[in-house]
């Protein structure tokens, strides 16, 4: 069984509050960050190949070094605790079950780029981890781990918890930052990037909540074990969100190289009921489909990648032998429709006509051209907007239809 | 009341205190209009037109501007709400768990469609998409705590805790 690292005190009692954490080893890492140069910290987030875990699969400690050098600040740490990928709900344990992880990465994270104010941009439906994490961030205060001079180090750091009122897009890093600010939450056209232009017009860094997390780790047990643990290219334990047709739905943490068959038939239990497998979600809603006998893959950034999907927030949705593929598109247009902010044309406009072309092919009105034109408005639309979300929403679109074409085809030719 | 009939909006001193404390968290007060909205919401229900303007005033921002947010996100009601939200996910993994029966017997139970609200004002139904708890699939929110792992008895056990 491989080491538990970011859930090794999920089934402990009291796993949120400061004393257990502190028990079990928290805050450990700060102690030794703040005796590092800044510098050393970002360079060993290099080193552990810890990439972004909210989507994008990005290197943390490269993200990092965008930042520009000797700003005189102010530099933000944003946590994007808006998890909302369909089939993703990871961050969630996290907040409630070890919301001092978060903090403990936090507070080092900020050390390393300068950052001495950090918000916490957590999703508005989340009322359960907002209320335990800002008890956590209390308690945090009380004991003199944020705040003034935290630990006698000279170094600050205020935390500013922030609810979204309910929007996908929000967590598209851009979209996120124009929320924080109080606006809709539409992403902003880049470059400039967060880090050289990003919150209220500062330099930023957003970070996943998971990602975060880890980060205490690192500087504990160094980033060539951290490393170790994963791919060549990706390091680390990872939290996948498993949901759907398996016997074990829930979080299971697992190193990077770990297949998907791997985590859908040992990990999760298999499909219930004796049904065969389908096909599988991989990594949230906006990654491409993988039919049952595509599941030998390592669920790694670049293994995903490689075999023309991706890792994107570790959501894994599985659909045994009885699901509609044409239904399960259905649903996921209608989702893609009603979160486009708006604000691009090709995104606002084919999103919503795609998912209306699947609701007349369920409902048995589909037209011989609507799979095709479907599948053209999605090309032509990829890589046109201002952000990723319609690239997201193409991966379903095209390998639903793709790979189960003739479920869609019967219902047509009806 | 006003002419209108509409409740007027107006913070009580505490919760202008409130406001003010809201808007100094940030490097440009602006950013509490978030916040701001939510507790208006809380105070007086939901967000009317009048309390967008009321708002607008205390950001110096327009109302066009406050109207555009508060349109855009889908936790602000801008016509009065039940005493309690239910809202039922739709999106894949409760999708293929049985949502749709979740929101059917839902439907009968409270006599409503999905968006509205029960004549004596207990329970305003909504259908959403993912709030990412689809380990506990079919789910919903009901105020502020995720149910799930439905059942028909269950729906109905929470329908009738609900005050």
């Amino acid at each position: 069984m491989a080491e538990k690292i970011l859930t090794r005190n999920f089934h402990l009692p009291g796993s949120h509050t400061l004393a257990l954490y502190r028990e079990t080893g928290g805050y450990a890492g700060l102690e030794k960050a703040l005796a590092m140069k800044p510098a050393e910290i970002t360079e060993a987030v290099k080193r552990s190949n810890l990439r972004g875990l909210g989507g994008a699969g990005f290197p943390t400690g490269v993200k990092w070094g965008f930042l520009p050098k000797g700003h005189p600040g102010p530099i933000y740490l944003v946590i994007n605790a808006d998890e909302g990928e369909p089939g993703t709900f990871k961050d969630r344990y996290l907040l409630e079950k070890d919301p001092h992880a978060l903090l403990e990465g936090m507070i080092i994270s900020a050390y390393a780029i300068g950052a001495h104010v950090a918000f916490v941009y957590i999703r508005g439906e989340y009322v359960q981890p907002w209320r335990i994490f800002s008890r956590a961030v209390a308690e945090a205060y009380e004991a003199g781990l944020l705040g003034k001079n935290i630990g006698s180090s000279g170094f600050d750091l205020d935390v500013i918890v922030h609810r979204g009122a309910g929007a996908y897009i929000c967590g598209e890093e851009t979209g996120l930052i124009s929320s924080l600010e109080g606006k809709k939450g539409w992403p902003k056209l880049k470059p400039p990037f967060p880090a050289i232009r990003g919150a209220f017009g500062a330099p930023t860094i957003v970070n996943n909540v998971e990602t975060i997390c880890h980060v205490p780790h690192i500087v504990r047990r160094g980033a060539e074990w951290f490393a170790s643990l994963g791919t060549k290219t990706q390091g680390g334990t990872r939290l996948y969100s498993v949901s759907g047709h398996v016997e074990r739905p829930g979080v299971y943490e697992l190193p990077v190289s770990v297949t998907l068959r791997e985590l859908v038939y040992e990990h999760a239990g298999g499909v219930p009921h004796g049904k065969r497998l389908k096909a599988v979600v991989p990594g949230g809603s906006s990654a491409a489909l993988l039919t049952a006998d595509e599941i030998d893959v390592t669920l790694d950034v670049d293994g995903l990648r490689n075999a023309g999907t991706m890792a994107g927030s570790a959501g894994v949705i599985v659909m045994d032998e009885t699901v509609s593929i044409p239904e399960a598109l259905m649903v996921v247009a209608r989702f893609y429709a009603h979160e486009s902010c708006g604000q691009c044309t090709p995104c606002r406009e084919s999103t919503g006509w795609i998912y209306k072309m699947t609701r007349r092919i369920i409902e048995g009105r589909g037209r011989k051209e609507d799979l095709d034109t479907i599948l053209d408005v999605a090309r032509r639309g990829a890589g046109t907007t201002i952000c990723a979300f319609f690239d997201g929403a193409v991966g379903p679109y095209i390998s639903y239809i793709e790979k189960f074409r003739h479920e869609f085809e019967a219902l047509i030719s009806k | 009341m006003n002419a209108r009939g509409a409740v007027k909006v107006e913070f009580t001193p505490e919760q202008l205190v409130e406001v003010r404390r809201l808007q100094g968290l940030y490097p440009d007060r602006r950013a509490a209009l978030l916040p701001v909205l939510q507790l208006v919401q809380d105070v007086f229900g939901h967000i009317s037109l009048e309390a967008e303007e009321y708002v607008a005033g205390l950001f110096d921002l327009s109302p066009a501007h406050v109207h555009e947010v508060v349109t855009f996100y889908t936790l602000f009601f801008r016509e009065p709400k039940g005493r309690h939200v239910i809202s039922v996910c739709h999106n894949l993994t409760c999708h293929l768990l049985g949502a749709q029966q979740v929101l059917t017997h839902l439907k009968k139970r409270l006599g409503v469609e999905v968006g509205g609200t029960t004549p004596d004002g207990r329970v305003t139904l909504l259908s959403v998409e993912c709030l990412c708890a689809c380990e506990i699939a079919p789910m919903l929110q009901v105020d502020d705590r995720y149910e799930g792992n439905l059942s028909g008895e269950k729906v109905d056990r929470i329908l009738d805790g609900l005050a």
